[in-house]
């Protein structure tokens, strides 16, 4: 089950560069909350602060507080610990290349020293399952290299690869930006079915999507955070002018 | 270019698209001729660079089958050497004495150049250790085989009193290092960054992202440096002189004089005997043969089990 996750006063830098500037968020357990805003806002800051993957790059530096129902994420554990229970897909496929399709799925597990083989295949199974991409690779499963598979077939076995760990939290940045019109309403339907068993954090360009799958929207611009409110409102009557002039399309 | 000038309709009825104007096509065909011209122009210096670089392996790997062939027999590849005047033996010893000073140059070399590699491209990205290190490398990479021989005789030979298989593994592992080391770098440095996001982002820790994720998918490059320092040693004379010494009989003991191919071939080349000149001519074949299976073997066994699709 998922897990709600509040932000405060998180401030992040890229060397000097002030990218996140005092965000204050709640995201709900359970729902998918869709992230918008123009390019270099950061969108994509905000979302890898929450699982600590901002701090892999050595100039960049992060304060503030985030916490995962009751763990404070910064204080309380280790960045390994919090990437295993809060999962990522990235903006484009990233499938390891030498490993198999089942490999890729279970790569979590194995590369933890997990060896247990009868829950490794229910897992990669039930994985590929949540990620509607097990009638299609089922039969090569072992054979077939996971960089031999489609655009969106990598997108969606990434997002397997993501759920085999079994997170609490799901973090998407911009995951169909890189896929055709036909596979990026695939991985919508996916998020749609993922949001009931998982809190769902997705990072878009597309207004049309963060409509079409999130409950919540926040409208990010120049490394604040200018409004977060439902979904609904944020399109229908968004409070803040700025809101409404990037989704009318004044700017950015 | 074809002069096929019909108009091509645009969607939505808007009219034919405009034609190229005679002038145009003009152009175009001779730029047409002189793209033909240059690209085949072009494609013939490169198959001409081609043979080039071949012709020299053929032509040496023809007069060595050509010269040392006729004395290649069963006993050349099990027998020691003959005292002079005697007809007959081989270089069985120098065989197993280069096998034995190779394995442990590998032993040695690869590992030590391979974690240089890692650290120079995971984790010392921008920092002075790892700049001196590189620099080092490349320095090393230059100085002359001879140089090593000595600098293995001074560290080891001096010190024990004595010649030993040891000391010229150490010397060709030296050699082995910086070309490894620079290979591994470069090979880590193509493998995308966003392969080693994903992995980190499963909560897989640096180490063993760096093991079973950076190095896995950078090892067929990896591997070929490897065989390129091991190929580049295998046929070292200068540095074996003053370490492994030689010798003209069986030894398997590390902390003793060996014998090596290419001493051995060395010494028979230098003799003014006809007799072993011949088995020198066979000594460099076998050597340049030996080099070649291995190379293609890790190659095979490197090969194995790649996946379909597999980039």
């Amino acid at each position: 089950m998922g897990v709600g996750i509040d932000v405060e006063h998180l401030n992040a830098w890229y060397g000097t560069n002030h990218t996140l500037q005092d965000i204050n968020l709640s995201i709900p357990a359970n729902h998918a909350t869709a992230l918008i805003g123009p390019s270099g806002c950061g969108k994509s800051t905000f979302v890898r602060c929450l699982n600590r993957m901002h701090e892999t790059n050595p100039i960049a530096r992060a304060t503030g507080v985030v916490k995962m129902g009751d763990l404070d994420i910064y204080k309380d554990a280790s960045p390994v610990d919090i990437r295993r229970r809060v999962g990522m897909v990235f903006q484009r496929p990233n499938p390891f290349p030498t490993m198999s399709i089942y490999d890729n799925v279970a790569s979590g597990l194995k590369l933890n020293g997990f060896r247990n083989k009868a829950i490794l295949d229910e897992t990669v199974e039930r994985s590929l399952k949540a990620a509607a991409l097990w009638e299609e690779v089922k039969d090569e499963l072992k054979k077939k290299s996971g960089a031999s598979l489609s655009g969106g077939q990598q997108q969606r076995m990434c997002i397997a690869r993501a759920l085999a760990v079994d997170p609490e939290v799901l973090l998407m940045d911009e995951p169909a930006s890189a896929l055709d019109p036909v596979s990026t309403s695939k991985i919508e339907d996916l998020i749609f079915q993922l949001k009931s068993q998982y809190t769902i954090v997705i990072v878009t360009h597309n207004m049309q999507q963060a409509a079409r799958v999130a409950e919540n929207t926040g409208f990010f611009l120049n490394g604040k955070m200018v409004e977060f409110n439902s979904t609904d409102k944020i399109f229908t009557m968004p409070s803040d002018k700025r809101t409404e002039d990037y989704i009318t399309g004044r700017f950015g | 270019m074809s002069t096929n000038s019909t108009p091509i309709a645009a969607p939505g009825g808007h009219g034919p698209l405009r034609t190229p104007t005679n002038y145009q096509t003009r152009a175009m065909r001779l730029n047409s001729a002189r793209r033909y011209l240059m690209n085949h122009l072009v494609t013939g210096l490169a198959v001409l660079s081609t043979v080039l670089v071949i012709a020299p392996l053929v032509a040496i790997l023809g007069y060595l089958i050509f010269k040392g062939a006729s004395s290649l027999n069963l006993a050349f590849f099990t027998h020691v050497p003959a005292p002079v005047g005697e007809q007959g033996g081989g270089m069985a010893n120098a065989m197993l004495g280069s096998g034995i000073i190779l394995v442990l140059a590998s032993s040695m070399g690869i590992p030590v150049g391979i974690a240089a590699g890692v650290y120079l491209a995971e984790y010392g990205r921008g920092k002075m250790l790892a700049m001196a290190v590189r620099f080092t490398a490349d320095v090393l990479n230059g100085i002359p085989s001879i140089v090593m021989g000595l600098a293995a005789y001074s560290l080891i030979v001096m010190r024990q009193m004595h010649f030993s298989a040891f000391s010229g593994g150490v010397a060709l592992a030296i050699m082995m290092v910086p070309t490894i080391t620079r290979t591994t770098e470069e090979m880590l440095m193509t493998v995308p960054h966003a392969i080693r996001e994903a992995a980190l982002g499963l909560g897989v820790p640096k180490w063993r992202t760096v093991v079973s994720v950076s190095l896995r998918t950078a090892s067929p490059g990896i591997i070929t440096g490897c065989m390129l320092a091991f190929a580049r040693v295998a046929g070292e004379t200068a540095p074996l002189l003053f370490t492994a010494f030689g010798n003209q009989f069986w030894s398997f003991r590390l902390n003793e004089p060996i014998a090596a191919l290419p001493l051995q071939i060395y010494v028979y080349a230098i003799s003014p005997y006809d007799e072993w000149h011949r088995l020198a001519w066979a000594g460099a074949l076998v050597l340049i043969l030996m080099i070649m299976v291995s190379v293609s073997l890790v190659r095979i066994y490197a090969a194995r089990g790649t996946l379909k699709g597999a980039s």
